[in-house]
């Protein structure tokens, strides 16, 4: 087995501008004032992951999880250590985030594939799945703008399934959509994690953790505050298996 | 660290930094990507409004009839031969580069749901925005080439070579810039007005609406060095080789035109603003990869 991700001692600070033009600066800079403040969104994080595994990262609001998948997906860079991740990457994290409401359905289909790297032969291929699993077939025409939001998710979340890839990363998804496409998506989740695809799942539902991880880490203020195995995680942060109700 | 050491034979490749995408080089190895947003772009822009897509033409056509009609008047009998395509040949030029620097500025911040939250090649898009001005140059060309062909248009191979070096020029120089302003404008929103500004500038300071020749006599002899200064940029090089592709087969008296119309050493100036360019490109390219690692929180 190899390794699939690698974070070591990675720190990210998030340095907060007070100005975001340039006047501002040089008023700001004129009268003395603070040009901005930082503060520490990940501090000194290291784990590895080999392929196959999979793992949820768990926290309260403003840990640092999202953080931490960001720099997996290589949307940011950190600011000392680094992180190494083998493979091709996707998921369902911001899944909708290059959608073109101008557009219609198919056009959308082709652009947020290419967008999330498929090329032209991958998506010919998939596109009968991506249809057929988002049951969006009557509305492929029409234009995005005029979707549901549910039929929006569909769409997006259909097509972010269907990327291939080898560590998936996942980011408080199934948040929308009705039961039984919230089934069907858990379903098509659990088949990647059987093909052996590196997972990473960030949720604050403990019952998906436990159902869908081996591992759990918890964030606590930036840092990595325990490492086990997902059920531990789950008691370590503090939230209880039956609180929620979930399917 | 405990990680074992990455295995070169591994099927999946290297254990690589995620972030490493970016670069021209991966903006054209995901070149249907690129086809598809511009593709988009022209969609959004056009087809949702046939009123927008007569808008873009409707802009440049009065721009031409004011400086035809109103600076014709000032000129008087001083006027050039064949003026409509001595103002449109610039033109080409002048509205490229305008349309490169603003909607190139704004391609990043525009983009900014992508560029947040899915890891891209970041210089796709003010590669998309250069590729959305260049296709609406064709129409142009095409206009340029009718008026030609009424005007009596006779090139010898030196006009291709000016044309092919001037569309090179501005191609380089607006990638540039638009990579360039495109990173700093997710620092600093108000660049765009800067931008603005910079706009006025060039359509005044390149002889598209005058005549070069006017600006030849005052100032290479009085003021040598404002007049090198104004040869010198790659818009008035890029104006300049357009006239003498497009504009001087046209004229009947065509050595004098020469003289009086063109700077001396016409193309190697223009040559050297290429090579220029070319370094221009790859330093903001340079500048783009430093500031393009904080786009995800600026934005």
């Amino acid at each position: 087995m190899s390794t699939s991700v690698v974070v070591n001692h990675v720190t990210k600070r998030f340095k907060v501008s007070n100005q975001k033009t340039l006047k501002k600066l040089l008023v700001n800079a004129t009268k003395g004032r603070q040009l901005s403040d930082s503060f520490t969104a990940l501090d000194d994080i290291s784990f590895t992951l080999e392929q196959g595994d999979s793992i949820g990262l768990m926290g309260l609001n403003g840990s640092g999880k999202s953080t931490l998948l960001k720099l997996i997906s290589g949307v940011m860079a950190p600011d000392s250590g680094e992180v190494l991740a083998r493979g091709r990457i996707a998921g369902l994290i911001e899944v909708g985030a290059g959608m073109a409401p101008d557009l219609s359905g198919r056009d959308n289909i082709f652009l947020n594939g290419a967008i999330l790297g498929m090329s032209e032969e991958e998506i010919h291929r998939k596109f009968d799945d991506i249809v057929g699993f988002s049951e969006m077939e009557r509305f492929l025409d029409r234009e995005v703008r005029s979707y549901s939001s549910g039929q929006f998710a569909r769409l997006a979340f259909s097509i972010a399934v269907h990327t291939e890839c080898d560590i998936f990363l996942m980011d408080e998804m199934l948040a929308v959509g009705d039961q039984p496409f919230k089934r069907k998506c858990m379903k098509r989740i659990r088949r990647l994690k059987e093909e052996g695809r590196t997972m990473i799942f960030v949720s604050h539902n403990p019952k998906q953790v436990v159902n869908l991880c081996d591992r759990g880490l918890v964030l606590k203020a930036g840092q990595l505050a325990f490492e086990g195995t997902s059920e531990e995680a789950v008691r370590a942060l503090g939230y209880s298996l039956d609180d929620e109700e979930d399917d | 660290m405990t990680a074992s050491v990455a295995t070169d034979t591994d099927p999946l490749g290297p254990l690589v930094n995620p972030g490493r995408i970016g670069g021209l080089g991966d903006v054209f190895r995901r070149r249907y990507l690129l086809r598809l947003l511009v593709r988009k772009e022209l969609r959004v822009r056009y087809q949702n409004s046939p009123i927008g897509f007569a808008w873009s033409y409707v802009k440049p056509a009065v721009r031409f009839a004011m400086y035809y009609w109103i600076i014709g008047l000032l000129l008087g009998p001083r006027a050039l031969e064949n003026r409509p395509l001595h103002i449109f040949s610039g033109m080409i030029m002048v509205t490229f580069f305008s349309d490169a620097l603003s909607s190139g500025t704004k391609s990043v911040v525009r983009n900014k749901a992508l560029v947040r939250k899915i890891s891209l090649p970041r210089e796709m898009f003010p590669v998309a925005s250069i590729s959305v001005s260049v296709y609406h140059m064709i129409p142009m060309y095409v206009i340029a080439m009718f008026g030609c062909l009424i005007t009596g248009w006779h090139p010898d191979i030196w006009a291709f070579v000016a044309g092919g070096l001037a569309f090179g020029i501005i191609l380089v120089w607006g990638l540039g810039v638009a990579l360039l302003l495109s990173a700093m404008n997710v620092y600093f929103r108000d660049l765009s007005n800067i931008v603005d500004v910079l706009q006025t500038i060039l359509t005044w300071t390149t002889p598209m609406i005058y005549p070069f020749s006017a600006v030849k006599d005052r100032l290479q002899g009085a003021h040598p060095w404002i007049y090198e200064a104004y040869i010198s940029t790659p818009l008035s090089n890029a104006v300049l080789l357009n006239d003498r592709a497009i504009w001087l087969p046209s004229v009947s008296h065509r050595r004098l035109a020469l003289q009086t119309e063109l700077p001396s050493h016409l193309f190697e100036r223009g040559a050297v603003m290429f090579l220029v360019g070319v370094l221009f490109l790859w330093f903001s390219q340079r500048v783009f990869s430093r500031l393009e690692n904080r786009f995800a929180e600026r934005l």
